[in-house]
């Protein structure tokens, strides 16, 4: 987080009965951030944004939002939006009257020609200057997502909330609407919490992912960080693709750390300045991502070798599962590769049955504890 | 050429019986009872005829159109009370009932007096309301009187109150279920856009109810407009009803052609409000998706 916090969870928790949606949970978001709550349904993502709209109370804790407490005000009271997942639109109403409802109310205190030309600003804003006066029912799935985008948008909140914007779209008009989400973000300059279990999602929009799982947080970071040096083999396995593959270690020389798989090959890492060091002996999982494995010369270093079990066409790549040589007689392990399809990569470096060796850099290996972590 | 004469056939085969159904008890008595509103009374016999002395009489009279207006009114009347009675209740089943056991509950609740026998309902407001009732012994224990009242029981307020309580149930169901239907995240997004919960009720929830609202006030209406029970049981000389002036014609004033003749008007009142109501359906109704 780089500027003061406009939202702040302190020992937030909610529980369902036995349920616990939300362990004791601090979070804090800063003025014109974007971050994302990532995690696996049931993780407790969208509690905490229930949390934050005032659609459910916390049970214990304090929420305060623009540095006002609102731990225990409604909705109406709070200076948040929300873009929800089914977009929740007013069905009886046109497009306009939606997106102009949140200022119709006396109590907020709107006069009428600044309300019709707030709801142009907000239709342009959306890119629907021309859909007003249509009814809801009319529009499809991708207008329906930018008009509940413009009815968030118009009470201007500090913090506006999404709650899986995008899980609704298809695949190409997903895409599109990400462009869209990061563009409004950059314009109107507010703090946007956004829901979602899509980790490309995350990874393309956010400034800073909190990934949960089971009602706890458990890792904070920018995307880059938490794709190149996750603090655990959940987060690496959760965020893009990992190999976790078992390994002892050798110990370390100061620069590289020394690594042996269950078949005899040695590995080296290269440390970074506040990386754990793990004694000799000790069993740890070494994560390598896919595309980060690559078709050895026969000169290479720090090589992986095995045997194509599978070979899956992908048209940019090919995705090889490869069985590493069993000569410790250990359970077989297998990694996946991602091959770059280009037209000096040979063919028949991925047909399944033939013997390769993939090359690792050793900056890209992540080491955790064999155990634990989770 | 065989394979439509079998579609034929098999249609025949399946839509006669309800075809004849229909034909033999609808349409048919339909045609007589209009045909026979234009017929003459020559005591004791009804001579077929046509002409539209029947009508006159019914329009001229004030003996009739009282009484129609009369029945207007206490339909009208009943139909506000179970709204304003019934709206509430659906309300708090829907939206403030948490427990769906609860709710399932006291929904089967407000449908089980149904199994009860019509007559028998209506008859236990004569027994509340009546000089030796439940209501007066209530009174007279606590000291508000010191004689039974006669002004609970045989005029149109107790009509009213004993037609309210009958039909209520057919008010409360549409209401239930169009209100069950409406997105429990609309209401969620009206107050995350800085409205409270009574204009949530007034601009989200209620125009997405009208479409119960319509249809069980045109239920409430028909029923309680065609009622002949509550009058005789609790209604006082002032409370006759079109039912009742009806049944007399075809009884004790041995009146077929004027019977007859009330009757196609009750109809055609009864086609228009179906008219109306449908009308004021369309122009409510939302596509909730």
């Amino acid at each position: 987080m780089t500027s003061r916090p406009i939202v702040t969870l302190s020992g937030v928790a909610k529980t369902y009965g036995a349920f616990t949606a939300l362990d004791t949970t601090d979070l804090a978001l800063g003025e014109g951030e974007f971050v994302t709550l990532l995690g696996p349904s049931g993780c407790g993502k969208t509690t905490t944004l229930r949390l934050i709209g005032g659609f459910e109370l916390a049970d214990r804790g304090r929420i305060e939002i623009a540095g006002e407490d609102v731990t225990s005000k409604p909705p109406y009271r709070r200076p948040v939006n929300t873009v929800f997942q089914e977009y929740a639109l007013f069905p009886h109403m046109t497009v306009a009257e939606n997106i102009g409802y949140g200022l119709s109310v006396k109590a907020n205190n709107v006069s009428a020609p600044e309300r019709g030309r707030r709801v142009a600003e907000a239709l342009a804003m959306v890119g629907l200057e021309e859909m007003g006066h249509r009814r809801t029912g009319e529009l499809s799935g991708g207008q329906r997502q930018r008009v509940a985008m413009a009815r968030a948008i118009v009470r201007r909140p500090r913090v506006l909330l999404l709650d899986e914007p995008l899980s609704a779209l298809d695949v190409k008009l997903r895409e599109g609407m990400q462009v869209e989400l990061k563009r409004l973000h950059r314009e109107l300059g507010i703090t946007f919490l956004m829901v979602t279990h899509d980790q490309e999602e995350a990874l393309a929009l956010s400034d800073r992912i909190v990934v949960m799982n089971r009602g706890r947080i458990v890792e904070i970071g920018t995307p880059a960080a938490l794709y190149d040096a996750p603090a655990t083999p959940y987060v690496a396995d959760f965020i893009g693709a990992s190999n976790l593959v078992p390994a002892r270690s050798a110990g370390n020389d100061g620069r590289f750390d020394r690594l042996v798989l269950a078949d005899g090959t040695a590995l080296h890492r290269l440390r970074r300045p506040e990386d754990r060091a793990f004694p000799e002996g000790v069993a740890v999982l070494a994560g390598i991502r896919p595309e980060r494995l690559l078709v050895a010369g026969p000169e290479d270093e720090n090589c992986l070798e095995g045997r194509i079990v599978e070979a899956l066409f992908h048209g940019d790549r090919v995705r090889i599962e490869v069985a590493l040589n069993q000569d410790g007689g250990g359970a077989a392990a297998s990694v996946f590769a991602d091959i770059t399809r280009t037209a000096s990569s040979a063919a028949g470096a991925t047909t399944p049955g033939e013997l390769i060796a993939l090359r690792v850099d050793p900056a890209d290996i992540m080491l955790f504890a064999a155990e634990g972590g989770r | 050429m065989s394979a439509r004469r079998q579609d034929a056939g098999a249609f025949a085969a399946l839509f006669s019986v309800p075809f004849l159904w229909a034909l033999v008890f609808m349409i048919v008595p339909y045609a007589i009872m209009i045909s026979v509103s234009f017929w003459t009374r020559q005591f004791p016999l009804f001579v077929p005829d046509f002409q539209f002395g029947n009508f006159v009489q019914i329009f001229s009279d004030p003996q009739y159109t009282t009484v129609i207006l009369r029945t207007l009114k206490i339909a009208a009347m009943v139909t506000l009370g179970a709204l304003l009675l019934g709206y509430p209740l659906a309300y708090f089943l829907v939206f403030t009932v948490r427990s769906e056991r609860m709710r399932n509950l006291l929904y089967m609740s407000v449908i089980v007096p149904l199994w009860v026998s019509y007559l028998l309902r209506a008859y236990t407001w004569k027994i509340i309301l009546g000089t030796d009732g439940a209501l007066n012994s209530l009174l007279m224990t606590t000291g508000v009187i010191r004689e039974p009242l006669t002004v609970f029981l045989y005029n149109q307020t107790s009509m009213v109150i004993t037609l309210v309580y009958i039909f209520v149930p057919f008010m409360v169901m549409p209401l239930f279920a169009v209100l069950s239907n409406i997105p429990k995240t609309l209401i969620e997004a009206s107050e995350d856009l800085g409205v409270g919960p009574f204009m949530t009720f007034w601009k989200v929830i209620f125009p997405l109810s009208v479409g119960g609202v319509v249809a069980g006030a045109t239920m409430t209406f028909c029923l309680s407009f065609g009622d002949f029970v509550a009058p005789v049981l609790v209604g006082g000389p002032d409370g006759t009803m079109v039912a009742n002036l009806l049944q007399s014609q075809f009884g004790a004033a041995l009146n077929w052609p004027l019977g007859s003749a009330l009757a196609t008007l009750v109809l055609l009142l009864v086609l228009v409000v179906l008219q109306v109501s449908s009308r004021m359906d369309r122009a409510g109704r939302v596509g909730l998706s």
